[in-house]
């Protein structure tokens, strides 16, 4: 196993990033990095279960909102920092993931996706329901006004996401490379299969849906310091569920680099577009992006480059 | 109290036969043909308002323009199959991109008629829909009589077409032995396009009995889903006479918990079914 360049040049892009907050002035710049990093982190999140395993999880928004308003319940209540936050967002919607996966991973995969999508359905609902947090009119959150180290919050947020970014990516290399990795792979190519080869698949899946639901948990809880104001329609957006799903696929499924090219690509495209086109066109490129991709280039980016040069491409 | 009672299981009754109406085409498609078209309740959506424009422009009825639509829809499933056979069966690569492949088409759906309507509800008015008929204590509204009927003609139908004609026939064989079919004379890949486009035909059904039963907004279909995809389970997978039943049963649950403890836990109720019967029943309540 190579590990040699890979946390150098992950502790540089941290260290870089930290460094540009002290030196662009431009707040749009971190505000719009802010949310390409987030779709790294969810599309990592989602191609750890969906693109190592093969099963497609729909429920990207529920897992993000449900961290998100773990993080205006418990400032709410408790008045806790984000940092204290994060990892209790990332225990519960880990759990929420594990739940989804033991009721449904024992059936055929597809049951597993239909109730992810369900499941945003219904968490919509309760949330909505649930005055507490705001109810359907949604809550506001203060941002705090002073920051260490940092001269205002969104530079610091902005650094929060990148590390989260370079964790998740690093979890998902060191997935990719290791012996969970080799399973997670025989599951997808052929479950049966595998389950005769005595590799444990239904506790190599409960550990994907878990490790990928409570990283989509630990990316949703700094939102609402990012938006300060959150109501349940945009926390279960189905824009993040759409975006996570083609990001990876755009990117290529197989590979951990495969998600992060995607979420750059296809996150700077919208940053730009919302700018400069209307936000419902955005979406409509983003879906029309997903069917074209998943029925033209099955491989996605990383498969068509190694037809390209040749390098062990994978014949359909 | 009994008057409640009874009036919420005739109410229960009504929108389960509506349920039918939206699942029935899913019944076929993924029951039969093992297609996980979760696109099916963003395409009634799409007939909804299809149905909202004959009827505002058009002056047509409701339900006549449903049905008017329905080839249209036919079409477009034949088009959607062909594309999906072609990119995803072909190749066995149905679980990962075609479900991706579908969820991009509901998404594509939405954002469209959200581009061309807005966010807004819509609806139809007919002389018919504000009407009742009571049966002593039990009041049946029309927008919810109608589906209903509606629903068990169009499901009627279709348990005829399968179980007597050559296509349809051929339709119920391919789900469980392609060469067997071969060897009859059939192609699987037209059977299933047929099949395929005959679910989305429904969708055009149900979809103006989705406006007529109330308002629309581009993405209320997702509401539906899990109770769609829970009936077609329930019902065993394929059968038309077992989707009716739970179709049914889900309407009468959700009907009885909306009566006595309020109408913003139904989609929750919806959830819970599809859990409890996947983690009880898989094969169905006529599992096979």
């Amino acid at each position: 196993m190579r590990i040699g360049w890979f946390y150098p040049i992950a502790l540089l892009l941290v260290l870089g990033g930290a460094f540009a907050t002290k030196h662009v002035d431009s707040n749009f710049v971190f505000y719009a990095g802010y949310v390409v990093l987030q779709f790294i982190v969810l599309a990592t999140a989602w191609n750890i279960l969906g693109g190592f395993t093969g099963y497609v999880n729909f429920g990207t928004a529920a897992f993000f909102a449900v961290g998100a308003y773990t993080t205006i319940a418990l400032n709410k209540a408790l008045g806790l920092p984000l940092l204290a936050i994060m990892p209790i967002a990332g225990i519960i919607a880990g759990l929420i993931g594990l739940a989804a996966g033991y009721f449904t991973l024992r059936l055929k995969g597809v049951f597993f996706s239909i109730a992810t999508l369900a499941l945003a359905v219904v968490l919509e609902t309760a949330v909505a329901n649930w005055g507490y947090v705001g109810g359907a009119s949604g809550s506001y959150v203060i941002p705090p006004a002073e920051v260490p180290f940092f001269d205002n919050y969104i530079e610091g947020l902005f650094s929060l996401m990148l590390l989260l970014a370079v964790v998740a990516v690093g979890i998902a290399r060191y997935i990719a490379l290791s012996k969970i990795g080799r399973g997670f792979a025989a599951i997808r190519d052929d479950e049966v299969a595998a389950e005769c080869m005595g590799v444990p698949t239904l506790r190599l899946k409960l550990i994907a849906t878990t490790l990928s639901g409570a990283l989509m948990g630990i990316a949703g809880a700094p939102y609402p310091f990012y938006v300060t104001y959150v109501e349940p329609t945009s926390a279960f957006s189905l824009t993040y569920a759409v975006n996570s799903i083609a990001m990876p696929l755009i990117g290529g499924t197989t590979t951990w680099f495969g998600p992060v090219i995607g979420a750059v690509l296809l996150g700077s495209l919208q940053q730009w577009a919302t700018v400069t086109i209307s936000s419902e066109l955005n979406l409509l490129i983003v879906g029309v992006t997903l069917v074209a991709f998943v029925v033209l280039a099955p491989q996605g980016l990383v498969g068509l480059a190694r037809k390209l040069f040749g390098r062990g491409g994978r014949t359909p | 109290m009994l008057d409640l009672f009874l009036n919420a299981i005739a109410a229960g009754i009504l929108l389960g036969g509506f349920y039918a109406a939206m699942t029935v085409g899913l019944t076929i498609s993924f029951g039969q043909l093992d297609i996980v078209n979760i696109a099916h309740p963003a395409f009634i959506v799409l007939g909804s308002f299809c149905t909202f424009v004959l009827h505002e422009h058009a002056g047509l009825d409701p339900l006549l323009a449903g049905v008017l639509l329905a080839p249209a829809f036919f079409c477009i499933g034949i088009g959607v199959y062909s594309v999906y056979y072609g990119s995803f069966e072909r190749r066995g690569d149905e679980s990962l991109r075609g479900l991706a492949f579908f969820f991009g088409i509901m998404f594509i759906l939405e954002v469209l008629l959200i581009m061309t309507f807005g966010v807004d509800y819509r609806l139809v008015e007919t002389s018919y829909i504000g009407e009742s008929i009571k049966i002593g204590v039990i009041g049946l509204p029309f927008r919810m009589l109608v589906p209903f009927l509606a629903a068990l003609a169009m499901a009627g139908g279709i348990y005829l077409y399968l179980s007597k004609t050559f296509t349809g026939r051929a339709i119920l064989a391919v789900a469980q032995d392609r060469l067997a079919l071969q060897l009859m004379g059939a192609d699987p890949v037209r059977t299933k396009q047929i099949a395929f486009g005959i679910g989305l035909g429904t969708a055009a059904v149900a979809g103006s009995l989705l406006i007529m039963l109330g308002p629309v907004e581009p993405s209320v279909g997702r509401l539906y889903i899990g109770r769609i995809f829970a009936i077609v389970v329930l019902g065993g997978m394929g059968s038309i006479g077992g989707t009716i039943v739970a179709a049914i049963i889900l309407g009468v649950v959700e009907s009885m918990v909306a009566t006595f403890y309020g109408p913003s836990w139904s989609p929750a109720v919806a959830f819970g079914f599809l859990l409890m019967t996947l983690a009880i029943r898989p094969s169905g309540l006529f599992g096979r």
